[in-house]
């Protein structure tokens, strides 16, 4: 196999390949052992350590007030965001002045901002007391970021149909509006979709940041059982191995778009990152 | 409000936190990152393997959960017990970032066309020159915008370490909402506009960067 680092190795070459194997095998299994008997040493292997995690009612627990609420609290603010996405987006885009920097300002000002610090001012000023609740602060906090993303993806989505299209509907005669609704959208949204779904894992980790103000969730739901059982280690395990599958089956479907919608050698959207407005450079986008 | 104002000092050192915190995991996380982005396009299997199994991990896990390993579980294995805050916040926002920058870099090396590497070979250039005069320079170009983004988005990440005791922009913001309830509105932008600078002051310097070094392709 030739790479772009080195040539076919020879026979030498795949001599000392084999010692570094061997000797990385030899680190890996080391650090495994190195952290099993950390564990023994500390108790972390007791059965009564684990025992909240093989019991049925403390399962049902995690999964139904856990991980559901995560799940719906993601799903939620995906909604409204693609629903806030599409309008900034578009405003973005909009020909008017007075349309279009406003809705710059808002994308701006959300995705340059921390979403928890967000999410700490959306409950502290209209979640406690009498207030919409820390659920609902965490999925407004969480559309606002993730909407503002969006619009950006949805703007440059629009901007990635070849400019023959619009050229072609507005030379037949169609408004702006119909150009957007019949021509462009229904092809932008083929490319927008894997980069859609990528948000969404974004959106779907960063319910986490629930567990600041005591929304429901994951992250919140282990503190009462470890605080009970005094099983940090297990229970930080079983939720970051929840939010890994959620994850990992969230980046499948993201694969299986690209495949059906893209195809496999178009190169992933271009999204400007935050702070960076209208010139458009990056061929990868950074992470949440 | 006055609050704020008279005691400003106070959020100009949260900032100065958000900032050491960002600076030097943003360092740490560029040294770990870089190495495993070493490790993928390596040549050793077991090694590219492992550095996949890490970024695959580690982007699947919320930052909070880093954040509930490094200062909640691992005192209980006895690990990190007198390490202070900040060093605590470094390693997990480290262990963070580092699984972004490593496909930030992946996907600079990536972006050379393998012709290069092959002509740089026809041409007689040895390994060394291969890598030090056609293929890092144009690597490293191609890493400047997203690695920009990872580290805007660590510049934002920091704001999890409000959640376990580090005075930070953020916690210092719930610290003075919850004295000033009237004025919580303002105290906020405050705090947004300091942020906001910060993350266009690292897209500006980014710009600058990418344009000095851009190239035609």
């Amino acid at each position: 196999m030739t790479s772009l680092l080195f040539d076919v190795p020879g026979p030498r070459t795949r001599a000392r390949h084999r010692i570094y194997s061997v000797a990385a095998w030899l680190l890996v299994a080391a650090i495994v052992a190195a952290a099993v008997w950390r564990m023994q040493t500390e108790g972390q292997l007791d059965y009564d350590k684990w025992e909240p995690l093989l019991t049925p009612e403390y399962i049902r627990v995690i999964l139904v007030d856990g991980l559901l609420n995560t799940l719906r609290m993601a799903a939620l603010a995906v909604l409204f965001a693609l629903a806030f996405g599409i309008v900034f987006g578009i405003g973005k885009l909009s020909d008017h002045r007075w349309v279009r920097i406003p809705c710059w300002l808002v994308v701006e000002f959300f995705r340059a901002v921390p979403l928890l610090l967000l999410i700490i001012f959306i409950f502290y000023r209209f979640g406690i007391g009498d207030g919409i609740g820390a659920y609902w602060s965490v999925v407004i906090g969480l559309t606002l970021y993730n909407g503002s993303v969006l619009a950006e993806i949805f703007r440059a989505g629009v901007l990635a149909v070849p400019k023959g299209q619009s050229e072609a509907a507005y030379a037949i005669g169609m408004r702006k509006t119909q150009v957007m609704a019949t021509v462009l959208l229904p092809q932008a949204v083929k490319i927008m979709i894997p980069a859609i779904i990528s948000q969404c894992v974004v959106a779907l980790k960063d319910t986490s940041l629930g567990y600041y103000i005591g929304a429901p969730g994951l992250t919140a739901i282990g503190k009462p059982i470890y605080v009970e059982f005094k099983n940090q280690v297990q229970m930080a395990i079983a939720i970051a191995a929840l939010y890994i599958v959620a994850n990992l089956v969230l980046s499948y479907l993201a694969n299986l778009a690209q495949r059906r919608f893209v195809g496999e050698r178009r190169k992933p959207l271009d999204v400007s990152m935050a702070g960076r407005t209208d010139r458009d450079t990056g061929i990868f986008k950074g992470g949440s | 409000m006055d609050d704020v104002f008279s005691s400003f000092d106070l959020v100009l050192r949260a900032f100065w936190l958000t900032l050491q915190l960002l600076v030097l995991s943003g360092v740490a996380s560029l040294l770990l990152g870089t190495l495993l982005a070493a490790l993928r396009v390596g040549p050793v299997k077991v090694l590219n393997r492992l550095g996949t199994l890490y970024v695959s991990v580690v982007r699947n896990t919320p930052l909070l959960v880093m954040f509930i390993f490094v200062f909640i579980a691992s005192p209980t294995l006895d690990l990190f017990v007198g390490t202070p805050f900040l060093v605590k916040g470094v390693i997990a926002l480290t262990i963070y970032t580092s699984a972004f920058v490593c496909e930030a870099v992946r996907s600079g090396i990536n972006s050379v066309s393998l012709g290069q590497a092959e002509a740089a070979r026809a041409i007689g250039l040895t390994f060394g020159g291969t890598m030090r005069e056609v293929i890092l320079p144009q690597a490293f170009r191609a890493t400047v915008p997203p690695l920009a983004s990872v580290l805007i988005a660590l510049a934002k990440n920091t704001s999890v370490a409000a959640a376990f005791g580090l005075m930070e922009a953020t916690a210092r913001m719930r610290f003075f909402t919850n004295n000033n309830a009237n004025d919580r509105v303002l105290i906020f932008l405050t705090f947004a506009i300091g942020y906001i600078i910060i993350v266009e002051v690292m897209s500006a310097g980014a710009y600058s960067f990418e344009r000095r070094w851009r190239v035609a392709r």
